[in-house]
């Protein structure tokens, strides 16, 4: 994956009223999503109710960035023409540590990716925006999520 | 057979074909329902009762009253079941459960799916698209690949153990002149040297998609036994529905068909293992490899072990998707899941042919659409 990712023609988010705040938050660098004042719990993706309590007190918060990798997929036939110049490239499913899942994509680390690697927020700009990407935590650095 | 809630009474398949061109989805409605509704014995008047598929882009609203319209009925039911690939045996409890409430005598369940050239992309607006889509995960195959690795990474799985099911699907549907991949075998081998589409999901565990149409007659199993050909009854089914997306599962490894089966079992007083045909959905190979976990026919993780212990073909003890299930027969589109339907139907009259099993009396069949998401299960019985 050698390919500029910024310069890919691939399809951007469908972005509504109710989840501008992920995709402006997303813009920034930043991970935004929201939680329940009522039960607690983090949700994503963004909803009007709570998916857990039906509760509508719903809050944005700043999400710490950290996350573990549950699965992950090398894609090398990828679904949408936009993203053949990248292939192949890393897709997986981050846990984050506030508790829901998200699907991302993976910078690639210095070795190969294992179930349960621990991940942190990269900001990456693909197709001409800045998406919430993940990369893994390179034991022998000390890096810090952006 | 006593318990038996319903009956499949009439069957009707389209073959499948790689291309259609100049054909729509309502003509091929239109075909297969008359071969299910002739194969009943049953006049068109007959079928008071209508459940079909959505049909995305060529007709988006009212779709019961347009293929009603279509084929001249007047069904006192109509309905769309849209259970992607769970959709086939969905129709045919949600039938029972008409005629049982008396809203209807006989249920025609149809679906079919032309396939042109140059079809339009989706237009699509869920979650899916706005938050999945712009990472690079677009289609099926990549969930279907994170649930494999997921599988992979928690039980030690190897790529040869999801290889076998592809292999004896295509073992299976040598044995099917109509099969999309008849005279075209693939062992272990080819299945690990073919492409690898999303890792660890090589090319042959995946279907490939054809257009095609299957259908099926439901009516009481009291009015089943005054029909032409001998019935199947319908002995128990279940149904579960979790999520969408792949992120959003409970779990990668077990998905909602455990508790559908589990039902299923329940309603008909069967077990896993006294099934003498499974008809299991298999859109991958790693759906095959989750339903006989969570069939209950092997520990979680057993797998491997369990298709090295059996043999799956019409001649063996865990007969298997005779037909070749969509990866050896094609899948054309939400029909596929019906033909899993149809050749239990086949087996349970001892109308198989060639690849008929031994002992015909009990056959699981399980449906899934999405991504792991939606499931059904039914137990058939033969008359």
């Amino acid at each position: 994956m050698s390919v500029d990712l910024n310069m890919l023609k691939t399809p951007g988010p469908t972005i509504t009223a109710l989840t501008k705040p992920f995709w402006d938050a997303a813009a920034e660098g930043r991970l935004k999503i929201q939680h329940c004042e009522d039960c607690g719990k983090a949700v994503f993706y963004p909803r009007p109710i709570c998916p857990h309590c039906w509760s509508k007190r719903l809050v944005w918060k700043d999400a710490s960035g950290r996350g573990r990798l549950k699965s992950f997929s090398e894609v090398h036939k990828p679904g949408h023409p936009g993203w053949l110049p990248a292939a192949p490239y890393v897709v997986g499913l981050v846990e984050l540590a506030e508790g829901p899942t998200i699907l991302s994509f993976i910078l690639p680390g210095t070795r190969p990716l294992q179930v349960g690697d621990m991940l942190l927020l990269a900001p990456t700009s693909i197709g001409g925006r800045v998406l919430p990407a993940f990369k893994p935590v390179e034991p022998r650095a000390e890096e810090k999520p952006q | 057979m006593s318990g038996a809630r319903g009956s499949i009474v009439g069957i009707g398949e389209l073959k499948p074909q790689r291309l259609t061109s100049g054909v729509t989805t309502l003509e091929m409605i239109a075909e297969v329902s008359r071969l299910a509704v002739l194969d009943a014995g049953l006049e068109p008047a007959a079928i008071d009762g209508l459940l079909v598929g959505p049909q995305v882009g060529e007709t988006p609203q009212h779709v019961p009253a347009t293929i009603a319209e279509y084929l001249g009925l007047a069904p006192t039911m109509a309905n769309v079941v849209d259970l992607g690939g769970a959709s086939g045996a969905g129709m045919v409890w949600r039938a029972s459960a008409a005629i049982e409430a008396g809203m209807c005598e006989a249920v025609l369940c149809v679906l079919a799916n032309n396939r042109e050239e140059a079809a339009p992309r989706s237009p699509n607006r869920n979650p899916i698209r706005e938050f999945d889509v712009p990472f690079g995960a677009s289609g099926a195959n990549i969930s279907y690949a994170l649930l494999m690795q997921a599988h992979m990474a928690e039980y030690g799985s190897t790529a040869r153990d999801f290889a076998m099911i592809a292999a004896a699907a295509r073992a299976n549907a040598q044995l099917n002149p109509d099969a999309i991949f008849f005279g075209k075998p693939a062992d272990v081998e080819a299945v690990l040297a073919s492409p690898m589409i999303a890792s660890p999901l090589h090319l042959l565990e995946i279907v490939m998609p054809v257009a095609g149409g299957e259908a099926v007659v439901v009516t009481s199993a009291e009015r089943a036994r005054s029909m032409a050909k001998r019935p199947v009854h319908l002995l128990g089914a279940g149904e579960k529905v979790t999520h969408r997306a792949v992120s959003q599962a409970p779990s990668l490894t077990s998905g909602p068909l455990k508790s559908a089966m589990a039902r299923a079992f329940a309603q008909s007083g069967t077990q896993a293992r006294e099934m003498d045909l499974l008809s299991l959905y298999d859109c991958y190979t790693i759906m095959v490899a989750t339903t006989i976990e969570d069939a209950g026919l092997c520990a979680p993780g057993g797998f491997g072990a369990w298709l090295r212990d059996h043999d799956l073909s019409h001649k063996g003890d865990k007969p298997l998707n005779t037909h070749g299930g969509q990866l050896g027969f094609g899948q054309p589109d939400l029909a596929g899941g019906m033909t899993h339907v149809v050749e239990a139907v086949r087996q349970l009259r001892g109308e198989a042919g060639e690849r008929q099993i031994g002992k015909a009396e009990l056959a699981l069949v399980t449906g899934n659409g999405a991504t792991m998401s939606e499931a059904t299960a039914i137990v058939l019985g033969a008359a």
